[in-house]
């Protein structure tokens, strides 16, 4: 049993205070990006610095954390996190989305609808929405300040004069609360309808930016876009190979050196969940997709 | 007939600030009315000031002292004290000039010379543009040079531009600098009427004349400058 | 025999001047230091006037243009404008959110240098549609449209709508500023030497674009500029400055044909003619 040298969560109670001031501000307006002090943490910038930060400053001795990375459980960065955590807080963490009450993510949402025992903690590498398009700090502030948004529909409008349609398929920005203009994090667009009247509460840490905003639950989330070119969910046009789900993003996994792809379920915890179900579940005489 | 211009006791000189303050006097307590429907026609020799008299009417130049009426009822605006916003609106709707050279834009067409004030005081495009068009093929402008600038154009074709511009809107009075001064004796002809026509329709005219023969035909009263020249 | 027309008057406002100034210039004054910028600056200006600003380097127009456009601190006088509504504001009583709000709909500012008025990255079309966006057009095809009827009337090729302003010349990006500035149909614009460090041909091309477009949209508008021509042919009305001084301002032909001050007549008859 190795000597306990970590405070709870890693971090000292007095920053964990300091977040919570910072979250509290952030869930008090919605899409806000709150300045935070970001602490040095033990891996680098890029690395989830600022969701971990988030995840310590709200996690409990009881609470059940999962952490996932592009929807996978298993990826080095959800696993390392997930170990961090375990060490340092000692705290139960699942695989299984239903089960845990923070949930750390990085580019994902899981595909299970989430609950208001839950928290689901964004990993943010660059916070500003506007920021492609106005590198000044002290402009975009003013920006989200006086709600000019513009541009944003500006950056949209190139999309559609250069490609025929709005070619953001992640991190595709969106108004909260009829207020803030938000860049969800690099999540899918596919995702992005989730961010609308969410049951749980949606925060979101870029520690690299020093920056904190949040969602609070059932909270009004709608995407930008153009009345004759409206936000449409992107979704390869497959069943998942290994669960047959229609509903669920994919990722597109390369087999073999002549370009033979399959896709499958990116939220790996929905996939095997599906996969289990089918297996017990009494077999009807219908077109199920085999498994593994 | 209504009193259309009235000037009164003007007195004009230049002041040469780069040649030491050397005073030039041109005129000396200028006097004159000119009513509706009369042509006046300032006479006196070359360089005795009879342009300079045209422009301060036009406000293209300042007098000294003086009074510059000009009726436009219910209104009558004093010229040498108006601010500049009146007799810009003066100039859309009351006051015409015709001078003595055609100072138009490079490479605006003849046409858009000429419908240009119409256009200034509110007329629609294409209208001004017709009501110009009728002019200039009055003045035998023809058709082919109405859509070219008037840079390249003779004297005489520049000057009946110049013409169409000054009669191309109703303007009640009309200052004229040597308006048939380049022209053969058909087109000195056509401006005669012109003026005249303008004349029986109650505008008030002030012209300079040096051709006796349109100066006979325009002229209701003759004014002799030579008695307000103040140059020594 | 002529018939006499009757001339339908279109009922543009070049007509009709109104009754109440649009934008008035009130003691505008600044000092940088102990250095004067422009001092005591006074003037009234109505729709459908332009007013020209001339001097030489340092006589305090560009100080001037950019207090009028609340690009620079005053350090005394006001400005007041009559806004779309009817009521004179002073500028400076404005919340910042209103004045960025008035500067991107009922104004329209054209930067002497091309580049620093548009978005470089953001293709033709894109630069002119902003202000639309920004004022909540929600509709892409409809942004287009207008962004092409626009750049056609400032002589761009419509089918270059989708280029971005780096491959147009300089004459082009000027044109193209123009036409992102008076998309929302703005009622005053400030212009800071608008032919600057063009050609000259590109210059005269420029200019009797602005003529028309000032006469057709009965725009008032404050032009800054060093060269006569350019004020003799756009304005009806002419400030002189020297040294942060007006000298003397007037109709723009009655002070350039019959200057009184020393420095006028200096500034006059400098030009070369040709």
């Amino acid at each position: 049993m190795s000597e306990r040298t970590y405070n709870f969560a890693y971090l000292d109670e007095q920053t964990k205070r300091m977040i919570r001031r910072a979250l509290l501000k952030a869930v008090a307006i919605p899409g806000y990006q709150v300045p935070f002090a970001s602490r040095e943490m033990p891996m680098p910038y890029g690395w989830g610095t600022g969701g971990v930060q988030v995840t310590a400053a709200v996690l409990g001795p009881d609470d059940v954390l999962k952490v996932i990375d592009q929807g996978s459980d298993d990826t080095t960065n959800a696993v390392s996190i997930r170990k961090f955590f375990a060490k340092t807080a000692g705290v139960r963490t699942t695989t299984h989305t239903e089960e845990a009450t923070v949930i750390q993510t990085r580019h994902r949402i899981p595909e299970q609808t989430l609950t208001a025992d839950q928290i689901l903690v964004f990993q943010v590498p660059i916070p500003e929405p506007l920021r492609f398009l106005e590198p000044r700090e002290t402009e975009t502030r003013r920006m989200h300040a006086l709600a000019e948004y513009g541009v944003m529909h500006v950056k949209l409008y190139e999309d559609i004069a250069r490609h025929g349609h709005i070619a953001t398929t992640y991190a595709y920005p969106a108004s909260v609360a009829d207020r803030y203009v938000m860049d969800p994090s690099p999540i899918p667009k596919f995702d992005n309808p989730k961010l609308d009247d969410c049951a749980a509460l949606q925060l979101f840490g870029a520690g690299r930016e020093k920056r904190i905003y949040a969602i609070p639950p059932h909270t009004k989330v709608v995407s930008l876009d153009f009345e004759d070119h409206p936000f449409e969910r992107y979704r390869h046009d497959a069943p998942c190979a290994l669960c047959g789900a229609t509903d669920s993003f994919l990722d597109e996994v390369i087999t073999d050196d002549r370009g033979a792809r399959m896709f499958v379920c990116s939220d790996s915890d929905y996939c095997e969940r599906r996969r289990e179900s089918a297996a017990s579940a009494p077999k009807p005489v219908s077109a199920e997709a085999p498994h593994a | 007939m209504a009193q259309v211009l009235e000037v009164a006791n003007v007195s004009k000189s230049f002041t040469m600030h780069l040649r030491g303050g050397v005073v030039l006097p041109v005129m000396r307590d200028v006097s004159f009315g000119v009513a509706a429907g009369e042509c006046v026609v300032l006479a006196g020799p070359s360089g005795i000031g009879k342009s300079s008299i045209l422009k301060m009417i036009f406000g293209s130049y300042r007098c000294d002292h003086g009074l510059i009426r000009v009726h436009h009822a219910p209104h009558a605006t004093d010229i040498a004290q108006a601010p500049p916003r009146e007799i810009i609106a003066l100039r859309q709707r009351v006051i015409a000039y015709v001078s003595q050279f055609l100072r138009a834009i490079p490479r605006v067409a003849a046409l858009d010379v000429a419908a240009e004030p119409l256009i200034a005081s509110g007329t629609a495009r294409e209208a001004a543009r017709e009501r110009a068009a009728s002019l200039l093929a009055y003045l035998n402008v023809p058709e082919r040079l109405r859509g070219l600038p008037p840079a390249t154009f003779s004297g005489g074709e520049q000057q009946r531009v110049n013409i169409a511009r000054g009669f191309v809107g109703e303007h009640p009075l009309l200052l004229l600098d040597e308006p048939t001064a380049s022209l053969d004796a058909e087109n000195r002809a056509a401006v005669v009427q012109l003026i005249n026509e303008r004349k029986r329709r109650g505008a008030a005219i002030v012209a300079i004349v040096h051709d006796l023969d349109v100066r006979d035909a325009i002229a209701d009263r003759l004014i002799d400058v030579t008695a307000f020249s103040a140059a020594a | 025999m002529l018939d006499a027309h009757v001339i339908e008057s279109a009922g543009a406002d070049a007509a009709v001047l109104a009754d109440q100034p649009l934008l008035i210039s009130e003691g505008l004054t600044k000092w940088y230091g102990r250095q004067l910028g422009c001092r005591d600056v006074s003037f009234e200006l109505y729709a459908g006037e332009v007013l020209a600003i001339v001097g030489e380097s340092g006589s305090g127009k560009s100080t001037l243009l950019q207090m009028l456009a609340g690009q620079m601190a005053i350090t005394a006088g006001r400005v007041l404008y009559r806004m779309r509504d009817g009521a004179t504001r002073d500028l400076a009583t404005l919340t910042e959110a209103e004045r960025r709000f008035l500067f991107r709909t009922d104004w329209g500012y054209v930067q002497q240098d091309a580049t620093l008025g548009l978005r470089m990255g953001v293709s033709a079309g894109g630069n002119v549609g902003e202000r639309l966006m920004a004022v909540g057009w929600r509709h892409y095809g409809k942004i287009r449209h207008e962004a092409e009827s626009w750049l056609d009337r400032v002589e761009i090729d419509s089918a270059r709508i989708d280029e971005s302003p780096r491959s147009f010349s300089g004459g082009m990006r000027q044109r193209l500023q123009i036409a992102r500035n008076l998309v929302t149909a703005p009622r005053l614009v400030l212009m800071d030497e608008p032919t600057g460090g063009l050609d000259v041909s590109v210059q005269a091309r420029l200019l009797d674009l602005l003529r028309r477009l000032v006469q057709d949209l009965s725009l008032a508008a404050v032009v800054v500029t060093h060269d006569l021509a350019v004020a003799r042919l756009l304005s009806q009305r002419i400030m002189v400055m020297k040294g942060g001084r007006v000298i003397e301002q007037g109709l723009t032909d009655q002070v350039l044909d019959d200057p009184q001050e020393p420095y006028t007549q200096l500034l006059v008859s400098s030009v070369v003619p040709v």
